[in-house]
């Protein structure tokens, strides 16, 4: 196990990068702590792929460094770094039985075989693959193939870290949430720190402890679950995380009033002072569809809208709203009531943001 | 689950029953026909059962060449399928221009006629204005194809590695890029040696395609003939004198069309006999490393 740390890391495909856009991985100074499990969310060609590839060594970074421990392990190989990875699609050694598999890395290591017996047995028990053991791989299930391939990865006591790439991709739904938890419980179990790649929000959510997202090569922002959701830093955090995404709305400052199609809204205390006398950039105002409160004209703060639908989703209703040229949603509660003709919304102060360049102020 | 029963099915393959009769079936069954008669002339002829076939079965010349046939066919398969893999594993992969030529040249022996091979060889290996004959000469080595038995065979060999080596290696090389980058990367975490790589990812992976490349090497080696008619004749002597050669001989040159048709019976069966054997050596491997 390791503390990994990405010193003024970056990485570029182009032989003389110029523009930030001819970066696949802008500047990152970072430490992630060992132990933990991570998540790598992004859509697809954001850069997540090309992290992981040179955290586990596949990759050597065009600038910057890479720290296991503080040691400086940028140019070392996966195998001096001590890493285990799983990919997309299960690689498995076709002609070696499952058991041979599981003992493959082990062996290579030299491994005295008592404890590579006992180190296999106690990983086929943890991914249910027991009964398997004796089978060769090759007739084995995609499922089963791809528990292999994670086996792999598990087995090795030592391992710095095990990274995960997409891993879930090729899993029928219902054997993902099982594979999933057999994760989440192998990590508290052993306390391994784990990297996890992928697109699906529901699948970073629910795995990691801390979920970094990535944007354009960028790394937007590292935090828990929670606070990805309560406090995002990026626009895009805020449409990717979250169903449906945050409600933006372009919009320009006067005063203590954010200005929507000529509509103020009132700012958050907190983050007039910040933008006072500063109005250069493209501002927007976000809030999430489960804080924007819906209710009756005429209260304090209360923006006049136009209710233009309600969608019942079963545990809540969402409603479509449209306030100036823009339509927001708004999480209302079963018992909640919708008022048809004076409906207005109201933007608490502590879930309001305001971006500035896509980046929240303050 | 209740089957649909609809023999009209059968007519839509009556034309493949059709092309298969006449371009196999039938001439095969002629041979069939000929090989249990005696022939003197177009209505004179006799049948004389098993007779040809025991002539053939009995005749040393016959033996000699099968012999030499089957080392001629073995020393092929164990230098080309080799040096094939080799080939394969050294070429570079991804789409490059480097990659683009040396398909082209590796293709290029494979664009070549026969007949042309083996005239290609035979000046070649000529000893006033081969370049090859003469670069022996040149450093006293005594070279000749035409009078030394050894250096014929050799040449013979060496010519069809020449010839056929770039099919196993295209063979393999389409193999080895069908293996998902994954895999290496795997490997290397894992801890593989270059030789476990080999041993437990490629050969495994191009094993479909070595099974094609074994059969037909071992096919098209077995029933050789152009390229050592052209270059040796034959000989010297008897020396590269090989089944079909031999084959050819009896039905054309001395007109034992009986015989002859016995003994392309007897050729068949044992190339038919031999595919299988390593069809069934190579898919067992495979199947069988379960312990």
């Amino acid at each position: 196990m390791a503390t990994i740390q990405f010193d003024n890391l970056g990485h570029s495909y182009h032989p003389h990068p110029g523009k930030p856009e001819d970066y696949a991985l802008r500047r990152l100074s970072q430490e992630w702590e060992d132990g933990k499990a991570y998540a790598l969310l992004g859509p697809s060609g954001c850069g997540k792929s090309t992290l992981l590839n040179i955290i586990s060594g596949l990759l050597v970074p065009s600038e910057g460094r890479v720290l296991f421990d503080g040691l400086d392990v940028t140019r070392c190989t996966p195998e001096e770094r001590n890493i285990a990875q799983v990919f997309q699609f299960p690689v498995i050694y076709d002609t070696m039985t499952v058991y041979e598999n599981l003992a493959f890395p082990l062996r290579n290591r030299k491994v005295p075989a008592a404890d590579v017996d006992r180190r296999v047995r106690q990983v086929a028990e943890a991914l249910d693959l027991t009964a398997d053991l004796k089978k060769r791989a090759q007739r084995l299930t995609p499922d089963a193939k791809q528990k292999i391939s994670m086996g792999r990865g598990l087995v090795r006591s030592d391992v710095a870290a095990i990274l995960f790439d997409e891993p879930l991709t090729v899993i029928d739904p219902h054997t993902k949430w099982i594979l999933r938890r057999k994760l989440r419980q192998i990590h508290e179990d052993y306390r391994l720190t784990m990297i996890y790649v992928t697109h699906d929000q529901v699948e970073a959510l629910t795995f990691a402890d801390k979920v970094a997202v990535m944007y354009e090569g960028a790394m937007v922002q590292l935090g828990t679950p929670q606070e990805l959701f309560e406090n995002p830093l990026h626009t895009f955090v805020g449409y990717f995380i979250g169903s449906p995404g945050i409600n933006l709305m372009p919009c320009t400052l006067g005063g203590d009033h954010a200005l929507v199609d000529g509509i103020a809204i009132p700012l958050p205390e907190r983050t007039v002072p910040a933008v006072e006398g500063r109005a250069a950039g493209r501002f927007e105002l976000g809030i999430r569809p489960e804080f924007l409160e819906l209710t009756r004209a005429g209260g304090a703060g209360a923006v006049p809208v136009q209710v233009t639908g309600v969608d019942d989703l079963g545990t809540s209703r969402l409603a479509t709203v449209r306030l100036g040229s823009h339509t927001l949603k708004a999480r209302l509660n079963e018992e909640q009531e919708v008022p048809a003709l004076d409906a207005a919304v109201r933007f608490p102060g502590r879930w309001t943001k305001l971006y500035r360049d896509s980046h929240l102020v303050n | 689950m209740d089957k649909v029963q609809d023999n009209r099915a059968w007519f839509l393959i009556i034309p493949v029953f059709l092309i298969v009769a006449f371009s196999a079936v039938v001439p095969l069954m002629t041979v069939v026909n000929y090989s249990v008669q005696e022939i003197f002339g177009p209505g004179q002829t006799f049948f004389v059962g098993t007779e040809w076939f025991e002539a053939v079965l009995a005749d040393d010349r016959l033996h000699d060449a099968l012999v030499r046939q089957i080392i001629y066919s073995l020393a092929v398969l164990l230098i080309e399928i080799p040096l094939g893999i080799l080939i394969a594993l050294g070429m570079p992969g991804g789409r490059s221009a480097r990659t683009s030529l040396t398909l082209v040249l590796l293709a290029l022996p494979l664009l070549i006629p026969f007949n042309v091979v083996g005239t290609i060889w035979q000046i070649f290996g000529r000893g006033d204005i081969g370049l090859l004959g003469a670069t022996f000469r040149a450093i006293g080595i005594d070279y000749n194809y035409t009078s030394n038995s050894a250096h014929a065979w050799i040449t013979v060999l060496v010519m069809d590695v020449w010839h056929w080596t770039s099919l196993v290696a295209l063979l393999c090389y389409a193999g080895l890029q069908s293996i998902p980058p994954a895999f290496y990367q795997a490997a290397k975490i894992d801890g593989a040696s270059k030789w476990a790589v080999f041993r437990y990812i490629q050969l495994p992976k191009m094993r479909g395609v070595l099974i094609i490349a074994v059969l037909l090497r071992f096919m098209d080696s077995f029933m050789i003939y152009t390229e050592p008619f052209v270059l040796t004749g034959g000989g010297p002597g008897n020396s590269t004198t090989f089944l079909s050669q031999y084959l050819t001989q009896m039905a054309v040159g001395q007109f034992d069309i009986g015989k002859a048709a016995a003994f392309s019976i007897v050729y068949f069966l044992i190339v038919l006999l031999f595919s299988f054997v390593f069809y069934t050596i190579i898919t067992r491997t495979g199947e069988g490393e379960r312990k």
